[in-house]
């Protein structure tokens, strides 16, 4: 059971991430990467700019992942987060996990994406060509 | 008491800094500083909604604050 957590100011490292979760007694490995889209709704996104409350972010992504160990058999789990500004085209986030078996490793992934993007407190900023808002602050 | 007050996201666009004090009364609780921001910045009643952050956690609106604490407003978040 090992889990590797990190926010970084610079661009993740993809190939870093899958080495660190391979392993010889894994029968696959899942990796979501999160990519900033060029536009929402059919506007056009310029760029991201995404902010995070470092501690509690680290804090929530580990229950996070401590729940994945609880529901699904899987050997590691790697969440890596970017901040600050991210150009469309760039990744804001790297899940990865690996299991002995496939299925814990996609059901296990998912969940980690799906609820980061519910509990964990990393916010990000749309910049279109006529302003700017922070994604989900309003109903 | 005197309570600093981290400010992420839109919040902090509301504060108009990273964080600001609050005058609270000794043993106030989440649900207290909640009142009290929303008369100083309104705008913090248009959002989906928001959250309070004691010591790195999601506080209940009950919890009892102390100016030990490090406390932060956490709008809704929108990571990944």
């Amino acid at each position: 059971m090992q889990t590797q957590i990190e926010i970084h100011t610079e661009p993740l490292n993809i190939q870093a991430c899958i080495d660190w979760i391979m392993s010889p007694d894994s029968g696959g490995i899942d990796v979501f990467i999160g990519t900033v889209r060029n536009a929402t709704k059919g506007k056009p996104v310029l760029k991201l700019e995404f902010e995070a409350y470092n501690k509690m972010a680290i804090n929530e992504i580990e229950k996070i992942t401590k729940q994945a160990f609880d529901k699904w058999p899987v050997q590691k789990v790697l969440v890596h987060h970017r901040t600050g500004t991210l150009q469309v085209g760039e990744i804001p986030v790297i899940i990865a996990v690996s299991a002995a078996h496939r299925d814990a490793a996609f059901e296990a992934c998912r969940y980690i994406i799906d609820t980061l993007k519910q509990t964990v407190p990393i916010w990000k900023k749309e910049f279109f060509e006529d302003g700017e808002v922070w994604v989900a602050a309003h109903p | 008491m005197e309570i600093t007050v981290l400010a992420f996201g839109i919040a902090k666009d509301i504060f108009g800094g990273a964080s600001v004090t609050v005058a609270l009364a000794d043993n106030a609780t989440t649900a207290d500083l909640k009142t009290s921001l929303e008369e100083k910045y309104p705008r913090l009643k248009h959002l989906a909604s928001y959250m309070v952050a004691v010591n790195n956690e999601y506080a209940e609106d009950g919890g009892v604050i102390t100016d030990r604490d490090e406390v932060a407003i956490i709008p809704p978040v929108s990571g990944g």
